[in-house]
């Protein structure tokens, strides 16, 4: 039956950032939990801010920027109908995606090593604030990483797609959408990186 | 367009053969209609697991003391009756099943923009479904935290919250879906020539519920991951004994559940704003008021769940706020009412099974939300709060509002979805019985909460007998009534007279199509050049 | 309507966008580096918001789409922005 349905790529635009949308909602809600304790131990966020490498996380946030600066470039691309143009980039972003990972790992070993993870001994010493900072931090980057794991097997189905001409330059809504949402994973990430590692 | 394809439009969507036979054939389904009558036989049996439940909580209730069952057992049925209710029937409910059967109908389109994602909707409804359901069945016991999964009681008890609470997260996503669907959908394939004010009232009320479910629901669905973050690593943050803060669940739950209500609400609205013009034979009363006021319902929803935690211990700022805007969203509803009683004014009106359904919506809707006014008042809430008052409140609004609403939209939509009439003198009958019970089991409830019976308790103060003994006694009445209108649906689908084209003399589109509907609705896409509810000619 | 679709924007504009949020970005970290008090959250969200309109306006191509969704964005944003002023009327005040 699919094959009388004739391809709508506005609608399926449409339907991705309508997605989008409800994907910044989702994070809303921990971005309003993180308002509220901040705003309530605004000291006791300020000194767990400084356990931060703000280094690395200005390296994660220039890592995002390029691929997402890359993803977008591979649509120009697509459009131009350069093919090989449109691999590079994209296979730029997959690695960028992965190094974005590997880092965040190291991070989080790091902090976990320390014993600074939620319901930790180490926590409860330091109390309310402090539990409150690292279990945001660990749901909101967490749930960042899994995002970035999502992108990571879309952008590598495109990759794919675009290898076996299915994805070209007259159909490539598929990939554009993978930009839009590599774009918001990006976007969250924005924010991300100030409230956790430029607050001290 | 190939062979196939024109030969497909003479046989109806019932009979359609496709690649799967039989089951298979409804369950891999794409067509949007065999789609929503999979959504409505979930949702109906489903519905009577709720029922059930219902009944046997006012069994208990029948006398004070302990009368069929243990106090933990009667926590676990209302938990039960409330996730069921709520996030398997009535926030799907509508729209799943008549938006996903009439909304492309009704804006002259073939199916839904994406038809693959909306099976995906339904398998996902029933995954969620299946995880919530098993709370029952494994594990330390049935959740008893009530649907509301309140912190930190819902991970302080030993109780088996974990499926009840990820069952309730993936059915939002079925939900999310289904909305995303539904609006690009709105946007995209409407039948050439229908302007947005060209559009029927009930594809506008799915459009604002559409958004709503989009914008609300990713609230719940992180909240309640951190529920289940809360339960497994102790992340802490509604633990007051890790210095989080409960009340904070608190304003994440009601961001999404009160506005779930209007996603409850909303579709039902547009069920009666289509069948009050079809029963009076004349246009709606002020069209664009209607419009208007539905998305205003929409968009103020959002911003008066504080109304739900007035004895939370809010700041006195917040309590204003949130009490003013709670009397600023009754406003738009109260137009729609003014809208629908002038629709009937005047009117040529034939008193048929959904007329009568409508009707008696207006009615229990009216006292459902004046009764909410008692309730967003700060003064009159602390009174009544937590008590069989608020109960009897909102299932004027959820059963009575939502739950007349679907019976007048399955009377009516009865002979284009199976091609055959209802029995009417028998639906009737069956209203009547179904409209006392209804009335004799939540009525009293409102006197027993101002009298200070509190809900969720399985036992209760002596003085309360009578009232109780009352309100049982109307649940058996509903019930009953409930049994002759669902036997009397059931065995006309199957025997029913064969119903014409159109039955109502309707004029939005459904009608214009065969009953049942061909696989594809339409042998050629209309050009609308008419108002929806135009009945001249 | 569909006149959007074959916009190809130069990969130029791309790497130029990409130098402004990498110069966004340091400028940010800088800020902080500098003792402002409670100003420097104030000034790194400022420039996290205008990175996100550069994101949203060139990579998501929000400029050269139909209006509709920039209202979209518009209305998501502005709810979400009073929800967080509604929670906040209860937390300012206690």
């Amino acid at each position: 039956m699919t094959q009388q349905i004739h391809r709508d790529d506005e609608g399926s635009k449409l339907g991705m950032w309508l997605f989008i949308f409800n994907e910044l909602l989702f994070f809303g809600g921990l971005f309003i939990t993180y308002a509220v304790f901040r705003y309530v131990h605004q000291e006791a966020f300020h000194f767990a801010a400084q356990e931060l490498d703000v280094w690395l996380g200005a390296a994660n946030t220039v890592i995002l920027l390029v691929s997402s600066a890359t993803i977008a470039m591979s649509i120009s691309t697509i459009k131009m109908g350069n093919k090989k143009l449109t691999l590079a980039f994209l296979a730029i972003t997959l690695l960028l995606a992965v190094v974005f990972l590997v880092n965040k790992y190291f991070e989080w070993g790091a902090k976990i090593e320390h014993g600074l993870f939620p319901s930790s001994a180490m926590l409860a010493e330091l109390g309310a604030g402090d539990t409150m900072f690292y279990g945001l931090y660990f749901a909101m980057t967490g749930l960042h990483a899994l995002h970035i794991l999502v992108g990571i097997v879309l952008i590598g189905i495109v990759l794919l797609r675009v290898k076996n001409n299915k994805t070209t330059k007259d159909n490539h809504q598929i990939q554009e959408n993978v930009g839009l949402y590599w774009h918001l994973v990006d976007i969250i990430w924005v924010f991300l990186f100030p409230l956790f590692y430029l607050i001290a | 367009m190939n062979a196939e394809s024109t030969h497909m439009h003479e046989e109806n969507y019932l009979k359609y053969q496709g690649k799967f036979k039989g089951l298979l054939g409804w369950i891999f389904s794409t067509d949007h209609k065999r789609i929503g009558l999979l959504y409505l036989y979930s949702i109906a049996a489903f519905f009577i697991l709720g029922a059930i439940l219902g009944l046997m909580m006012k069994l208990e209730l029948i006398a004070p003391g302990k009368t069929i069952m243990e106090a933990q057992t009667y926590n676990g049925i209302f938990t039960l009756h409330g996730i069921t209710m709520i996030f398997l029937i009535v926030i799907p409910g509508i729209p799943a099943v008549f938006g996903n059967f009439l909304l492309p109908i009704m804006i002259g389109a073939k199916d839904v923009a994406f038809p693959k994602l909306n099976l995906a909707s339904w398998w996902v409804y029933i995954f969620g479904a299946i995880v919530a359901v098993s709370s029952q069945f494994m594990g330390d016991g049935p959740p008893d935290t009530g649907w509301t999964f309140y912190a930190p009681y819902s991970f302080k008890t030993n109780t088996n919250m974990l499926p009840a609470v990820l069952g309730a997260f993936i059915l939002g996503f079925s939900s999310v879906l289904t909305g995303l669907n539904f609006i690009v959908t709105i946007h995209r394939m409407r039948a050439p020539g229908m302007k947005w004010l060209k559009m029927p009232l009930f594809p506008w009320a799915l459009y604002a519920t559409a958004w709503v479910q989009l914008l609300a629901t990713p609230i719940v669905a992180i909240t309640l991951l951190l529920v289940v973050l809360e339960r497994t690593l102790q992340i802490g943050f509604f633990d007051p004994a890790l210095g989080g803060d409960p009340v904070l669940y608190q304003h994440l739950f009601w961001i999404y559940s009160h506005p779930a209500v209007y996603i409850m609400i909303l579709p039902a609205m547009g069920v009666i704003s289509e069948i009050l013009p079809t029963f009076s034979q004349k246009p709606i009363f002020g069209y664009k008021a209607v419009v208007f006021s539905t998305m205003l319902i929409a968009f103020i929803g959002y911003f008066v769940w504080g109304h739900h935690m007035f004895t939370s211990g809010l700041s006195e700022v917040s309590l204003v706020a949130f009490s003013f805007l709670t009397f600023l969203v009754a406003i738009p509803s109260a137009i729609k009412v003014f809208n629908w009683v002038a629709t009937l004014y005047q009117g040529s009106i034939v008193l048929k099974t959904p007329l009568i359904w409508a009707a008696s919506f207006l009615v229990v809707f009216m006292i459902g939300g004046l009764t909410g006014l008692v309730l967003g008042s700060l003064a009159t809430n602390v009174h009544v709060h937590d008590t069989a008052f608020v109960v009897a409140h909102f299932h004027y609004i959820i059963f009575g509002g939502v739950g007349f609403a679907f019976f007048a939209a399955i009377h009516y939509w009865f002979p284009k979805i199976f091609g055959r009439m209802y029995d009417a003198k028998t639906a009737n009958t069956g209203w009547g019985i179904f409209f006392i019970g209804f009335n004799t089991l939540y009525f009293p409830m409102f006197y027993l909460g101002i009298k200070g019976m509190p809900r969720r308790y399985f036992d209760y103060l002596p003085e309360f007998h009578g009232a109780n003994i009352l309100s049982t006694f109307g649940a058996i009445i509903l019930i009953i009534g409930l049994t002759i209108i669902i036997s009397n649906l059931i065995k006309s689908a199957r025997n029913g007279e064969p119903a014409e084209a159109n039955p109502w003399n309707g004029v939005t589109l459904e009608w214009k199509v065969s009953s049942p509907p061909s696989l594809e609705n339409f042998e050629e896409i209309p050009t609308i050049t008419k108002k929806p509810y135009d009945f001249t000619s | 309507m569909d006149n959007h679709e074959n916009h190809i924007v130069p990969l130029k504009t791309y790497l130029l966008i990409l130098g402004a949020l990498l110069v966004f970005t340091f400028l940010s970290i800088a800020i902080t580096l500098i003792d402002l008090g409670p100003l420097a959250v104030a000034g790194a969200l400022l420039f996290a918001m205008l990175k996100t309109t550069l994101i949203v306006f060139y990579f998501m191509h929000l400029k050269f789409e139909n209006k509709m969704y920039a209202i979209f964005g518009g209305v998501v944003l502005l709810t979400f922005i009073v929800v967080i002023i509604l929670t906040f009327s209860d937390y300012m005040f206690q």
